[in-house]
């Protein structure tokens, strides 16, 4: 922990949990936040190291609750030291491991291990989530509670959903003396069996089986009912259609314990960005269509599910976002549609695409930042995502006029399997600290570059 | 790697005028040359009659006694089909050994994908031995577009997945043109499993194109969930103008070509229909049904025929089927394409070419 006092001076620090939008200086020693000053000076302190945030946006680190590090079990694809690495070059400090490792962290053993490495390793704090059922099987119970008692901040078989409806119902009553979320992935399999995309017109006109909206929306309502039945608490994992909106809608306002998540991807794309045209709907299908890296699960939906979502992120029916940052190899992903492996490589576009509902003014950077930072902070109910006095220094810089054109060439995840390849995106993550270290920073990445030419 | 080719404006979900190049608004569209043949929906209709007019040449030549011409002699072409096939695979090697090319033939059962090859590596393995063309057969929508970002050689799709069956709906073009001439305001009825099948994809935009009206008809678990029986799509659903008729009946009321398409036994074990019993009862093309039709309506069938099922034997070998028409025209149609496709510079014209290589046409 760094015993370093820094000052960050002159920006605009946006700190949702303390009700704080100003102009302000942060100041930092020993890795905790010590104060988020009234005005600014301009200047820091004596004794105080300063990085000057002046027109740029002071945030606390952003927080993760869904995120693959493939770590053990598939290294070729991301380990706690990249996926790491690639959090932090994307503004977030810290990151949950979900447990469809090989072997699934499904015991004590497992997940001590990955908290351990992440410990050792890992650029950023990383918290592990418990697998649901033993091998992801949905069969038994995992040993929930010794999971509990190393660590684990929630409980899923992530990519499996959970079909056995009484296993979904004692996973959720058992929970609630660990008082840890259960997280389902709510896709019902047998409702449009064999889809690899979303329903609709572009999966007809590609000739691409479709999953229907309904396959979500299915499950998501079983869920929300059986968590009402247990009084536990829910956790809606990269929700995506209208119709689990609605049902959602509906159990907050019974008082169901839900809380819910929206993927960056789910938020900026939609099915039409299986065209390979970057959204735009050609007048012929080209060779540039069946764009691997466009598979995901839940699929990219239509623009009115995007539209939904991006209101109801809006005004708090979803509560947060979560990238679901999925990493896979280039086998994984240069084949055909079919044989191409769900799942999107985000964590160092996330803040750059959803930035760009701020700048459509779709939505208020206030409230962006809230659902990266204390949104997922408090439903792992830790002292994290905020500038409070006595926090984790955790903070990061944006420059919200800064362009850029994603190239994952340049990622520091080990896989590079974005859609985003060559979109221009502004507003970018210019800074990470980390408990008082700098663990980011795009000037020396920029000039790192400049001197390999 | 797709040429930006030419395309007439009848597909409606376009919005790039520069897609779109006619010669002074005549209606006349110049033909870019073309490096691969993988949908109908970036040919204009020009191009396509200009194919059609093209196998017309090949036909008397597959007919001939002596039926070999050294048109392009010298070019490899490689059929790989990752699906089981007899009338697609055949008619591409004969269609190539008429013109003179070495044709090499792979199938999934036999190639290194059985060890676990990826289809990137057959791809570019093949590719290194200096091959003209792939005639590709696979399971999976969209493996020809694929294949064709990876290879320099000419990729012809041969059927892929559920999306797209190109040389097919030119054959059927090609079928009803011979029997029909202008297509224009014609009616086009299609009675089959609209949800899987390629055919039925690459027809309905073929037919339109050519200026026909095109009504479907099947059980509502085989169209897509976005689309609603007894109603006719608009243009953002990429097929505008189709007609979803109520029932069969109404769909083959009154029409000039009655095509039915194939139903697999899958559909009934994955619960899209009670049985073929009843879809035989229900959708079935026969005699009756046919009765509906135009008088000199056309019969066809993409083949391979359930008969008793899809169609009844009755009809299916009778005077108004042309099924085995569509087989002979298959050979001189893949002539035309991989002729086109082969012989970079010419004419699709095989008539008009001015090069030497094409001497006995």
């Amino acid at each position: 922990m760094a015993a370093r006092k820094l000052a960050i001076t002159g920006g605009r620090v946006i700190d949702p949990a303390q009700g704080i939008d100003r102009v302000a200086d942060v100041l930092i020693s020993n890795g905790k936040i010590d104060e988020v000053t009234t005005g600014s000076t301009g200047r820091a302190p004596d004794g105080y190291e300063q990085i000057d945030a002046s027109g740029k946006i002071v945030s606390p680190g952003f927080v993760d609750l869904h995120t693959h590090l493939r770590d053990p079990g598939q290294e070729w694809k991301e380990t706690i030291v990249t996926g790491t690495r690639a959090a932090a070059y994307g503004g977030f400090t810290t990151i949950s491991a979900m447990p469809n490792t090989d072997p699934v962290q499904d015991s004590a053993a497992v997940v001590d291990d990955v908290v351990r490495r992440s410990a050792a390793d890992g650029l950023i704090r990383v918290l592990p989530i418990g697998a649901i059922s033993i091998g992801q099987k949905g069969k038994h119970l995992s040993p929930m509670g010794e999971l509990a008692d190393s660590g684990v901040v929630g409980f899923s078989d992530d990519g499996n959903p959970v079909v056995d409806a009484n296993l979904m119902r004692q996973a959720l009553s058992y929970s609630v003396e660990l008082r840890l979320p259960i997280i389902n992935h709510a896709e019902d399999k047998k409702i449009g069996a064999g889809g690899v995309m979303s329903a609709g017109t572009v999966a007809t006109r590609l000739g691409l089986a479709g999953v229907p909206a309904e396959a979500e929306t299915a499950m998501v309502a079983r869920d929300l009912y059986l968590a009402d039945l247990t009084k536990a608490r829910l956790h809606i994992p990269h929700i995506s259609t209208v119709g689990s909106l609605a049902a959602l809608r509906s159990a907050k306002e019974h008082g169901v314990d839900v809380t819910a998540e929206v993927t960056p991807h789910h938020l900026t794309l939609s099915d039409e960005w299986v065209y390979g045209l970057k959204g735009k709907v050609p007048l012929t299908v080209g060779s540039e269509a069946y764009d691997t890296n466009t598979k995901v699960n839940p699929p990219l939906r239509s623009r009115s599910d995007v539209d939904a979502v991006i209101d109801a992120l809006s005004e708090g029916l979803i509560d947060i976002i979560a990238t679901d940052h999925a990493p896979h190899a280039p086998t994984d992903k240069v084949c055909t549609y079919n044989e191409a492996a769900h799942g999107i490589n985000v964590l160092e576009t996330a803040f750059s695409s959803v930035f760009q509902l701020v700048d459509t003014g779709k939505i208020s950077v206030v409230r962006l930042i809230e659902s990266l930072t204390s949104g997922p902070a408090a439903i792992l109910h830790k002292d994290l995502g905020s500038l409070k006095k006595g926090f984790y220094a955790d903070v990061v810089v944006i420059d919200p006029g800064r362009n850029w054109i994603v190239n994952p060439d340049q990622f520091e995840s080990k896989s590079e399997n974005s859609p985003l390849t060559g979109v221009e995106l502004t507003g970018r993550v210019v800074t990470t600290i980390y408990q008082g270290d700098t663990v980011f920073d795009l000037s020396d990445v920029v000039a790192s570059a400049g001197a390999k030419q | 790697m797709t040429n930006p080719t030419t395309a007439v404006g009848n597909n409606p979900i376009g919005e790039s005028a520069e897609q779109i190049a006619t010669n002074g608004g005549s209606g006349q569209v110049l033909v870019a040359p073309r490096q691969h043949l993988l949908d109908l929906d970036d040919l204009s209709a020009g191009e396509i009659n200009d194919l059609l007019d093209s196998a017309e040449g090949m036909l008397e030549i597959a007919s001939r006694d002596n039926r070999k011409t050294p048109a392009i002699r010298g070019k490899t072409i490689i059929t790989m089909f990752f699906e089981n096939s007899t009338r697609t695979r055949v008619s591409f090697e004969q269609a190539g050994k008429i013109l003179g090319a070495d044709v090499i033939n792979v199938t999934s059962s036999t190639s290194s994908v059985s060890k676990g090859e990826s289809l990137l590596n057959t791809v570019k393995t093949l590719q290194a031995m200096q091959i003209d063309a792939l005639v590709v057969r696979h399971p999976h929508s969209g493996a020809p577009y694929f294949i064709a970002n990876h290879t320099d050689a000419s990729v012809v799709n041969a059927g892929d997945g559920t999306h797209a069956h190109p040389t097919q709906s030119l054959l059927d073009l090609f079928t009803v043109r011979n029997h029909i001439g202008d297509m224009t305001g014609k009616k086009i009825a299609i009675v089959g499993d609209i949800l899987h099948s390629r055919v039925a994809r690459s027809n309905i935009l073929a037919f339109q194109k050519m200026g026909a009206e095109v009504t479907v008809s099947c059980p509502n678990t085989l169209i897509p969930d976005e689309w609603s029986l007894g109603s006719t799509l608009g243009d953002e659903t990429g097929f505008g103008g189709l007609n979803l008729a109520r029932n069969v009946d109404e769909a083959v009321d009154s029409a000039d070509v009655v095509m039915a398409l194939r139903i697999q036994q899958e559909r009934q074990d994955g619960g899209h229909l009670p049985s073929l019993r009843e879809y035989s009862d229900r959708w079935g093309i026969n005699a009756k049904r046919m009765a509906l039709a135009n008088d000199g309506a056309l019969l066809m069938h993409p083949g391979p025929m359930n008969e008793g099922v899809e169609i009844s034997s009755e009809v299916a070998h009778g005077v108004q089927s042309v099924v085995e028409e569509q087989v002979r025209n298959g050979v001189a149609v893949r002539m035309a394409v991989l002729y086109t496709l082969c012989a970079p510079g010419k004419s699709t014209r095989i008539g008009n070419s001015d090069s030497n290589s094409g001497g006995e046409a």
